[in-house]
């Protein structure tokens, strides 16, 4: 499938900011099931400091805001080609699979956490696939998709306690839960192609986990699939913080406002 | 009376003193000792006037207290010396492959060497610095390696100090203050002198730019975290010795993809940075979104290849505690060569076989965590009391994983100065050594210390411990 991407996100302040940082996670990379055709970002109200490939083979853009500015605008687009590999990613990882094994503080597996665990220990010890595609399932009912109940740092146990959340909520779950079963796991930022829905809100996420023999899989818990040739990857890490599509860090006490373009279609 | 079961660095029994101390001997013998004691106040006066103070942890009272300093050197001859380099050498070459290794290939642990349980459920492992080349492939710049002495020819290394070796400031005023106080001994002894670190530091930082640095020389800069830091002194002592800037959090930013600092001039690019702020407070941006100490962005800039962190984030893997104990291995994979200095046998308290041992023997050994410092935290069994080997063995049996336990070694003693004239104390020894892409080079000296209390082992300065200079002959 060819996938069209548009996305433009516009951060403004409310009175002029001295100085900021924007790190950058926005570029698709050639891999298993994608090929990227074309690809442009472009950025306005900051200048570019430096490129680099992360510890995770992310592309990397570090920009600093102008001074005294008030908006900076990000804008990516472009074409890419990708195919249906029913969410295998395959053996391929760049640093050491054990990194993926240890939580972070956004993943780390709580109570709740554990418990939703637990109820995919049986299923898992008989087919490991088909005991992540439990887990997921569970995950999807006990952390219900809702907007607006948690935020960008809301940890993995916080949203299993509310028992909702967003995709990246879903993610982590599903992520802390894998970890604390001893599989690796992964957070993916990306785009996903909505039937009949040009406009979206926000980019996507979802989670991989690596499966002996597989190597790694996707499992998006909000969609109840494995990823397919609608979803494309951009950055990976051990959680959203890492694979953040923009981390940003600034001086000041500006308000900021965010305001988000998204296109993907065919 | 001689202790015969310690080591005397001074004397070889019988009141004759060891080869190295012999013309200090003679000379001591010579002097009258109310002078020398009077020596030793004047010694305390000139470090306050200068300002050498050092700030304890956990004493609310005494915030700056100086650091006691005894008059009395420490003495090594050239052929002991020229050991301790070779085995430093190797091993500090070890540790720059250990960490080239373990932030890319990992061959050591495909080769089940190490156990990758002991890197991957280490907080000192960053996976921040995976893949990452710093420039000249030199992962630690600066090394501070503790060393102690149980006997003519036995040195063992107690610790590798591979993330920011603080006191080498203490190394260099020792000396001045002993040179300024006793200029004859000087002239009658052949001291290789020490007053060199500072430009050496500069040359082999320099020698670890970037190859993109402007003009014709890099910029080094020593990155403090400010006046509250307990080595505060040194920092700013060290930017001044070798004509560096000193910098701290709030003078740094990102400017056309370098790291420059704000100067009545405009900013200036940073190729060398020298931190002394600890790696989880480096970057915000990177590491803990709550530091207020570190640059935002370092580690975009460092990864670009556009600046040099000295010591490079993540070498706290290679001086853990817990990995202490697979040093020998460590030297042996990435040399071919057996180790030259011991490495002091060690009971690691995760394994249940060892902690059994380590229970049962609490009174004899010394008990360290796993991550600790400073003296901080640990047991010396046979200083310890009932109540406080009780308490120590809860904790023990609490959280086994992170502590590591030794034998109680028979540190050295060299005499200090008393009102009731020499008195042998124990004392370890720390040599600086700075490492560039095609050099490791070790300053003859070191920081000394001495633990002053009578019959104690500990000699860390929060904990009591004084210091001494320490000289190596040019024999």
């Amino acid at each position: 499938m060819r996938l069209k991407i548009s996305h433009t996100t516009t951060y403004s302040y409310d009175r002029p900011v001295d100085y900021a940082l924007l790190q950058l996670r926005l570029t698709p990379r050639n891999g298993p099931g994608q090929t990227v055709l074309s690809w442009q970002s472009q950025v306005s109200g900051a200048t570019q400091q430096v490129a680099y490939q992360d510890h995770f083979r992310n592309d990397v853009e570090l920009v600093q805001m102008h001074e005294g500015g008030q908006t900076v605008t990000i804008t990516s687009q472009g074409e890419v080609e990708t195919e249906n590999l029913n969410g295998v990613i395959g053996m391929v990882s760049k640093v050491p699979l054990w990194i993926y094994r240890s939580p972070t503080r956004a993943t780390t597996a709580g109570p709740t956490v554990r418990k939703i665990a637990a109820q995919a220990r049986e299923a898992l010890a008989g087919n490991a696939l088909a005991g992540v595609h439990e887990l997921s399932s569970l995950v999807a009912e006990a952390v219900t998709y809702t907007k607006g109940e948690t935020h960008v740092a809301t940890t993995a146990e916080e949203a299993a306690l509310a028992g909702k959340g967003v995709c990246q909520d879903q993610a982590h779950v599903l992520i802390a839960a894998a970890r604390h079963l001893g599989l690796p796991a992964r957070y993916v930022s990306g785009y996903l192609l909505l039937e009949g829905q040009t406009q979206q809100e926000a980019g996507h996420g979802w989670a991989e986990v690596h499966i002996d023999g597989l190597g790694w899989v996707g499992f998006d818990v909000s969609n109840a699939i494995c990823p397919d040739d609608r979803y494309v990857r951009v950055a990976i890490g051990r959680d959203y913080g890492e694979a953040a599509p923009v981390r940003g860090l600034r001086q000041g006490d500006a308000t900021e406002e965010l305001c988000v373009s998204l296109q993907v279609q065919q | 009376m001689t202790d015969t079961r310690f080591f005397n660095e001074m004397e070889a029994g019988e009141g004759a003193p060891r080869a190295p101390y012999a013309d200090y001997a003679n000379w001591f013998s010579g002097e009258d000792p109310k002078d020398l004691l009077r020596k030793s106040a004047e010694a305390e006066t000139f470090f306050r006037r200068i300002g050498i103070t050092f700030n304890v942890y956990g004493q609310k009272d005494a915030q700056e207290r100086l650091i006691p300093f005894d008059i009395v050197p420490r003495i090594i001859s050239g052929a002991e010396w020229r050991v301790l380099e070779k085995g430093i050498e190797q091993r500090v070459r070890a540790l720059n492959a250990f960490l080239a290794d373990i932030y890319g290939g990992q061959e050591i642990l495909r080769s089940g060497r190490l156990p990758t349980e002991l890197i991957a459920k280490n907080d000192a492992f960053l996976p921040q610095m995976v893949g990452m080349v710093p420039p000249g492939g030199v992962y630690t710049h600066i090394v501070g390696t503790d060393l102690v002495r149980t006997g003519e020819n036995e040195f063992y290394v107690l610790e590798d100090n591979a993330r920011t070796p603080s006191g080498v400031s203490y190394m260099l005023e020792n000396r001045e203050t002993m040179l300024q106080m006793f200029p004859e001994l000087f002239t009658k002894m052949k001291v290789r002198p020490v007053s060199s670190y500072p430009a050496e530091l500069r040359r082999s930082l320099s020698d670890c730019a970037p190859p993109n640095f402007d003009g014709t020389k890099p910029r080094v800069a020593i990155l403090t975290p400010g006046i509250h830091n307990s080595a505060y002194f040194e920092h700013s002592f060290l930017a001044d010795q070798m004509g560096a800037e000193l910098v701290e959090s709030s003078d740094l930013k990102v400017v056309d993809g370098k790291v420059q600092m704000r100067t009545t001039k405009g900013y200036k690019p940073i190729d060398v940075v020298y931190r002394r702020v600890d790696d989880d407070y480096l970057d915000p941006l990177s590491f803990n979104p709550e530091s207020m100490l570190g640059v935002p962005g370092i580690m975009d800039v460092y990864r670009a290849g556009n600046i040099t962190i000295a010591n490079a984030p993540g070498t706290g893997i290679a001086d853990d505690k817990a990995l202490y104990s697979y040093m020998p291995d460590i030297v042996e994979f990435y040399t071919g060569e057996k180790a030259i200095l011991k490495n002091v046998p060690t009971w690691r308290c995760s394994e249940e076989d060892s902690l059994k041992y380590v229970l049962d023997n609490l009174k004899d050994l010394v008990v360290k965590e796993v991550h600790g410092s400073g003296g901080y935290g640990m047991l010396v069994g046979p200083a310890a009391s009932k109540k406080e080997l009780s308490e120590f063995e809860a904790k023990l049996r609490a959280k086994p994983d992170n502590y590591v336990a030794q034998p109680t070694l028979a540190l050295s003693t060299v005499p200090i100065m008393t009102k009731k004239g020499l008195a042998p104390r124990h004392v370890d020894l720390r040599p600086f050594v700075l490492v560039s892409p095609n050099r490791v080079h070790m300053t003859a000296g070191g920081l000394t210390r001495v633990a002053l209390k009578e019959g104690s082992l500990v000699v860390n300065s929060s904990q009591g411990g004084g210091t001494k200079d320490t000289w190596v002959l040019g024999d």
